[in-house]
């Protein structure tokens, strides 16, 4: 038998409804886990990919100094790198904050916030910088394939995957970018 | 002086609605003269045109956030938008605007704090071959220089109002270098409507009863005079000035033969393709030829109302366009009795306000109802439902100045010049590097070549051939032919010395596109913004092949996918550049893989300031 194909996956700015839709194929998880073997995932818990793997996965966009480090990890890491779902495409809702200033955000939150006490913008070291804006994963990195969809559905992702594990195309049908 | 905190005078609202009628199809002409007033839209002065019509509130701000001469804030006592066109900035217009905001004390689209002025760009203006130009309060300055703006900033300073400055500052020329058998010289007014009507005989010409003549089985003369007209329209083979070619003959008798109440005849001269000047010069010095010719398709079609719909730039024409409407109605060329004849027809201006698509016919008529510039559905055809979804003609200003010769000298005198498939002759508007620019009129056909060797710009290395949604040719091409059969043109030729980066015509034209974008739909919307990107990124030194293969695609996109013409044609000049002038591209691509466009360690730097902190990992 051929070697397993290596997948990892993160959420950066997201919500991991994009993972939680990954888990919703539902039986065909245990055909995956013959095809493929898990890397670095919140599924498992590794923090970091050990070499390279064969498929990134990411879900949300690009939000702080933290998300461009983990993404450029896996771009370093992956032959092919995805992004999945609406933030990681386009920024996606968290990108909603793009129209206003990181000073109007954070003060919104931190400083005229409801119940706000002890007001300041938090500025713990330990903290990763927020960047001006939210990106879409494309502008930050290169990125190899798109899977829309908020998130997208369970028989998408199966789609891109099992496509990309067997060497196929894996751009998606009409049927499955389809939401009516 | 108007200022935020004084809410102002509603007067002159007033009396501007006093002289319009509650018709929705008002409001844009209404908001042109309350802009004209105020220098912009007060929320007040919207809340009372948009009662008079009958409106939501809503749908006036939707108009004025859509037309690029209407604003919602204040924009000072002198407003100056400089021409924004790849020729006026081959002559200088980004230093000349920089220049006029530094001697003012303004920041670029930001009116003054004293509310004295504000400078902002625009697209082009329509003075290509006396640029760089702008406009001030509405009226052209040409031939700018350092000097002159320094002029323009004393009188502004000094607070002289533009009616008093020196006329010579707004001295547009005609600049016709060449004409051929069209346009030797305007020919004599109401020429070209009696030798149509007597196409039908003698009698045509002596009152008639009206009904009586359109019932088209009476066999009336005047009638008759009608039909043969359009038979010498059709034995001309006219095929529209405006670019696309369409037989003016087939859309007239379509017009006529649809059963309506109504029927209208607009004259575009919208003249929004950046590098297109020839309507601008028709309608100061052929005037009454585009009238006629209106009036004639009328006569032909059956309509009683012609509408001449002018793009603003050319508000210095409106004196001289209403007197001469005038003085046609005077010698009985328009009004309720032309020619004595009982046949009825009147033309009236609609004013547009700064919208590239709305020289798209179906945004057109959009645009004189009243709303959003946005083209209409494919079909059906203005033709079949225009203008109050009744059957509309919709030509182009030479269009109809050629329909009035054809009358006057028959299908056939036309027919004999042109080629083939083009007949004719087609005014070309040359602009850009070369010893001669202005109008040159040609018998279709004609070489690049011959144009650019009249002209006195046979060095070029390139010519844009009917503006940025056209054609880049290369000097390999010098020898194509303009006509239909080959390089089909509205007749902008812009012509690029052998020293221009071809790289700088393609991202001022991409940011034009960006900028007329109506909006409605996606691909069109999304990307155009997203090729100015690309192209920006690949300005600044960060592009690579992979973002030239996305320029590819989406221009692919655009061109397959787009609602209407002008997000299909948007990237013509993409993908003209990238297949013959590479080299200006490749000279920029500094990343072989891929960058982003933006700097990420200064994407933190918001932060940095926001948590006073500059540790290691506070940057990236």
């Amino acid at each position: 038998m051929a070697s397993k194909r290596k997948i990892a996956t993160c959420s950066l700015a997201g919500c991991f409804g994009c993972h939680m839709s990954l888990l919703d194929i539902d039986e065909r998880i245990l055909e995956l886990l013959e095809l493929v073997e898990f890397d670095r995932s919140p599924i498992n818990d590794i923090k970091v990919i050990r070499g390279m793997v064969d498929i990134g996965l990411i879900e949300g966009g690009v939000c702080n100094a933290e998300s461009v480090h983990v993404l450029q990890h896996f771009r370093e890491h992956c032959r092919v790198l995805v992004s999945v779902g609406e933030c990681a495409v386009t920024g996606g809702i968290p990108s909603m904050r793009n129209h206003h200033s990181l000073k109007a955000c954070l003060e919104e939150s931190y400083i005229r916030g409801i119940g706000v006490e002890n007001a300041h913008v938090p500025d713990d070291p330990e903290l990763p910088l927020l960047l001006d804006k939210v990106y879409p994963l494309h502008e930050v990195v290169r990125v190899d394939y798109h899977v829309p969809g908020c998130p997208p559905s369970a028989d998408a992702l199966w789609y891109v995957l099992s496509a990309l594990i067997a060497g196929r195309d894996p751009r998606l049908p009409t049927a499955l970018l389809r939401f009516d | 002086m108007l200022r935020d905190d004084s809410p102002p005078d509603m007067e002159r609202v007033r009396q501007i609605l006093e002289t319009h009628e509650r018709d929705p199809g008002e409001l844009l002409q209404i908001l042109i003269q309350v802009q004209h007033a105020y220098h912009f839209i007060p929320a007040e002065a919207a809340e009372l045109v948009a009662d008079h019509v009958r409106v939501t509130r809503a749908h006036v701000r939707g108009l004025v956030g859509f037309y690029s001469f209407l604003s919602d804030t204040y924009l000072g006592e002198y407003v100056v938008y400089v021409s924004d066109n790849i020729t006026d900035r081959m002559q200088g217009s980004e230093g000349l605007a920089t220049y006029l905001c530094n001697r003012l004390g303004a920041k670029l689209g930001v009116t003054r704090a004293d509310g004295l002025a504000s400078v902002h760009f625009t697209s082009c203006t329509g003075m290509c071959d006396q640029g760089p130009a702008a406009l001030v309060n509405g009226l052209p300055l040409t031939r700018l220089t350092r000097l002159r703006m320094d002029d323009v900033a004393k009188l502004i300073q000094a607070r002289t109002p533009v009616a008093e400055w020196p006329a010579e500052f707004f001295r547009v020329e005609d600049n016709f270098r060449r004409s051929d058998v069209m346009f030797r010289r305007p020919t004599e007014p109401g020429a070209a409507l009696r030798a149509a009507m007597r196409r039908g005989g003698d009698e045509t010409l002596k009152e008639i009863q009206y009904e009586e003549a359109v019932d088209p089985s009476s066999g009336h003369a005047w009638r008759r005079g009608a039909d043969e007209t359009l038979k010498e329209l059709y034995r001309s083979d006219l095929r529209g000035r405006g670019g696309a070619g369409f037989k003016a003959a087939i859309k007239w008798e379509t017009c006529r033969d649809i059963s309506a109440p109504e029927r209208y005849v607009v004259c575009n001269a919208d003249e929004g393709e950046p590098g297109t000047f020839k309507d601008r010069v028709l309608l100061r010095s052929y005037t009454d030829m585009v009238f006629e010719g209106m009036t004639l398709c009328g006569y032909v079609v059956g309509a009683a109302r012609g509408i001449l719909y002018i793009r603003q730039e050319y508000w210095y024409l409106k004196a001289h366009l209403e007197q001469v409407l005038a003085r046609r109605r005077d010698d009985g060329l328009l009004g309720r009795n032309v020619l004595g004849t009982g046949f009825a027809f009147d033309i009236d201006i609609h004013w547009g306000a700064g919208a590239y698509i709305c020289g798209m016919e179906s945004a057109l008529i959009e645009s004189i109802e009243g709303r959003r510039g946005k083209p209409r559905k494919r079909w059906p055809l203005p033709v079949v439902a225009g203008l109050n979804r009744r059957p509309t003609v919709v030509n182009n200003v030479e269009t109809f100045a050629a329909a009035s010769m054809i009358a006057l000298k028959g299908g056939a005198w036309f027919a004999g010049h042109g080629t083939t498939h083009s007949a004719g002759t087609k005014l070309f508007c040359v602009s850009g590097d070369c010893e001669r620019p202005g109008i040159y009129e040609y018998p279709f056909g004609v070489s690049v070549r011959e144009v650019l060797r009249d002209c006195g710009g046979l060095n070029a290395q390139a010519v844009q051939i009917s503006g940025p949604s056209g054609v880049t040719i290369s000097q390999l091409e010098f020898d194509r032919n303009l006509a239909f059969e080959d390089l089909s043109t509205v007749g902008t030729f812009m012509v690029f010395g052998p020293t221009r980066d071809m790289f700088d015509v393609v991202r001022n034209f991409t940011h034009f596109f960006r900028h007329e974008s109506c909006g409605l739909c996606t691909p069109c919307r999304v990307g155009t913004s997203l090729l100015a990107n690309l192209v920006d990124k690949v300005a600044a030194g960060k592009g690579s092949p992979m973002d030239v293969e996305e320029v590819r695609k989406i221009s692919q996109l655009l061109k397959t996918t787009a609602h209407c013409g002008l997000g299909q044609t948007a990237p013509n000049h993409l993908i003209d550049s990238l297949l013959k002038f590479r080299g200006d591209w490749d000279k920029r691509m500094m990343v072989t893989d891929f960058a982003p466009a933006f700097d990420l360690d200064a994407a933190l730097q918001e932060a940095r300031q926001l948590t006073d902190r500059d540790d290691a990992a506070a940057h990236l």
